[in-house]
């Protein structure tokens, strides 16, 4: 069975990393990458209730402009070098959402590119790299 | 959450006796052009039955709340449970993450709720009518849990929805939409009248008022200073968020008052655990209280009085107001918004309000006889005489103060933040009345938010007790309107209510299982 790659992509340059590994990866065992972009969102923060109201609308253009802006581009440049690609957006926890999108669609690992800070803030908060390796259901590859 | 301690009001009035004696006289010349003016209507509203005490807008809240407690066969407590599953995130889509969740819209509807009347109000109910009063309101707040589930089923269902996405509810559209599908006249003058009231109490109670507590709150803490600073910089920040978008201040606010809330009752929650002894005494003493009154004036009835007051005066169940907020959320089924809204008077008053009464009789601010046990009343033999003869929301400070002396500069910042959530939440309930009647449009719009920022200045600056009356007449005015809409349209929000019951025993509707990972 060909393998698929899970990657875990935001349009930033860890993530651009990640990719050319997952499609480096993917041509050489004739696999599929399975590209996955998740907006952060926790359904229990605060909102006021203009926010409340426009949240519809809001939503609605945030996942357009993660369509065509983010994954567009990138689709279209994997489909001109005859790669079999699949785009998921979701809301949600990004690496809790990443290992559900993996599982869901039986992807054989999921790679992530890490922007590589080491500070205070990732020792307080978690990175999303560190959780999704304590908590992934596949193989992991973390891309420097 | 109006209608609360006069005293800090007065209070602002004699801050007023130093700015220029022009002023001054221009605004005697205000108050009393708008007393003559309103004041027919205020008494009207705040009317007692005759040969009583007792304002009969009070008994309409509460009999509304009772009615609708039982037409729908006690859903306060069948559905309880099923509300926290449902504000948990249980029985929601995955797919629609990124909508508003029930969460969501609890917390904002609650910020627009919780505020001065949790703190300031209960002191002032307990303070004339004794630990009785604590009872009554815990009754009357259980009762209104059933007057919100029934306006907020019914602001999800017939609220508009735009094709940009964005959406329009509240008291004003099913009264609109509600009467003509059930084939009722009079639905669209409800609807306008109800618009109108709610502007008014919207730039009033929850404006003007808020602005004058705010600023009374921090001249106590910093010293006296004129009002009109406060104002124009409470409006500022108004203007920013409200006009300008700017979300950040907003955010801030929201994360904070939340934050604030579960502070105050977790200190209250302290007091009380440091006086677990006295705690079966105190619940002895509400219980004696709400049926002897154990001395305060008016005996029972008095005590009954202020509580029911207290309950519905705090939580706006009935009110229409939380209709507006709730309607923003998008759900398949309206009455899920209707279970959960029913969390909110519960929360407001019979979890925060009874912890400020605990505390407030705990610490034994109220002077008994301690031959009689009786409650002693001040000269004027209508109020409970207190320790240091504090009232309002001097009592709760002296009461949390007595066990944190640091609190009354937490309780005075908690004040000034849910003065501006409040704000910031009628200032959208008052524009949704003000599209309503004007239609939707960015400059219709405008002028309403330029209106609310000028009403902030003047209401930190100038004491108008008449408009804050007014306001709060406005605000009750709107219970008028909005429950004998409530009333006809009952039947609609119980053939929903029966619908999804047999549809969650069928199983069709169900829990989204957790995903394995």
């Amino acid at each position: 069975m060909p393998e698929m790659f899970a990657v875990g992509f935001d349009g930033s340059e860890a993530a651009k990393r990640a990719l050319d590994f997952a499609v480096a990866g993917a041509k050489a065992q004739g696999g599929s990458v399975l590209i996955a972009h998740v907006l952060e969102w926790s359904p229990y923060t605060f909102l006021t209730p203009t926010e409340l109201e426009e949240r519809h609308k809001r939503r609605q253009e945030e996942l357009e402009r993660a369509e065509t802006a983010l994954m567009k581009p990138v689709v279209e440049q994997l489909a001109k070098e005859g790669v079999t690609v699949k785009t998921v957006i979701q809301y949600g926890h990004i690496a809790e959402k990443l290992c559900e999108i993996a599982a869901d669609n039986g992807a054989s690992q999921i790679v992530i590119g890490r922007n590589g800070h080491s500070g205070l803030g990732s020792r307080l908060f978690g990175s999303v790299a560190g959780s999704l390796v304590q908590t992934a259901p596949v193989p992991c590859t973390i891309v420097p | 959450m109006f209608n609360v301690s006069r005293a800090a009001l007065a209070a602002t009035a004699l801050g007023m006796a130093s700015s220029p004696a022009a002023a001054q006289s221009i605004d005697e010349k205000v108050n009393q052009v708008f007393a003559d003016s309103t004041g027919w209507f205020v008494s009207f509203i705040f009317s007692p039955f005759p040969g009583t005490s007792f304002p009969w807008i009070v008994g309409w809240l509460v009999v509304a709340a009772t009615i609708f407690t039982l037409y729908f066969g006690f859903v306060q407590f069948r559905a309880f449970g099923h509300a926290i599953s449902l504000v948990k995130g249980d029985y929601a889509d995955p797919n629609d993450a990124g909508e508003v969740s029930h969460f969501q819209a609890l917390a904002t509807a609650l910020s627009g709720t919780v505020g001065l009347g949790n703190i300031a109000g209960v002191a002032v109910a307990v303070g004339i009518g004794g630990p009785g009063a604590t009872f009554w309101m815990i009754l009357a707040g259980l009762m209104g849990m059933a007057s919100k589930f029934t306006e907020c089923t019914l602001g999800v269902k017939y609220r508009n929805e735009y094709p940009d996405g964005t959406v329009s509810g509240g008291p004003m559209y099913y009264l609109t939409k509600g009467f003509s599908e059930r084939g009722l006249p009079g639905g669209k003058f409800l609807a306008i009248l109800f618009a109108i009231f709610c502007i008014l109490g919207a730039l009033g109670g929850g404006n003007m008022f808020q602005a004058n507590q705010a600023h009374a709150q921090i001249s106590n803490v910093v010293g006296d200073y004129p009002g009109w600073i406060t104002g124009v910089v409470f409006a500022l920040i108004v203007f920013l968020v409200i006009v300008g978008g700017l979300k950040s201040i907003a955010r801030v606010t929201e994360k904070v008052v939340p934050f604030m809330g579960v502070m105050y009752v977790i200190a209250a929650a302290i007091i009380l655990a440091m006086n677990a002894d006295k705690i079966g005494w105190a619940f002895g003493q509400i219980f004696d209280g709400a049926f002897t009154g154990l001395g305060v004036a008016g005996g029972m009835v008095g005590a009954l009085i202020q509580g029911f007051k207290r309950a519905a005066f705090s939580n706006e169940a009935g009110v229409g107001s939380a209709a507006i907020a709730h309607s923003a959320v998008r759900t398949k089924e309206p009455i899920t918004e209707g279970f959960v809204s029913l969390l909110e008077p519960f929360i407001d008053t019979v979890v925060i309000c009874t912890m400020t009464a605990l505390v407030i009789i705990i610490t034994g601010q109220l002077v008994t006889d301690p031959n009689t046990g009786m409650y002693l009343l001040d000269e004027g033999a209508s109020t409970i005489q207190t320790v240091d003869g504090n009232k309002g929301v001097a009592l709760t400070s002296a009461a949390f103060s007595s066990a944190f002396g640091w609190f009354q500069y937490v309780l005075a910042l908690a004040v000034i933040l849910f003065a501006f959530s409040t704000m910031i939440s009628w200032s959208y309930y008052g524009l949704k009345a003000w599209t309503f009647l004007f239609g939707e449009g960015r400059t219709t719009e405008l002028v309403f938010k330029v209106i609310f920022c000028i009403f902030v200045v003047i209401g930190a600056a100038a004491s108008l007790g008449p408009v804050i009356d007014f306001s709060d007449a406005a605000i009750f005015a709107m219970a008028v309107v909005n429950i004998i809409g409530l009333y006809f349209l009952m039947p609609i929000v119980r053939r929903e209510l029966n619908g999804y019951r047999s549809r969650l025993k069928s199983g069709e509707i169900r829990k989204f299982a957790k995903s394995e990972a």
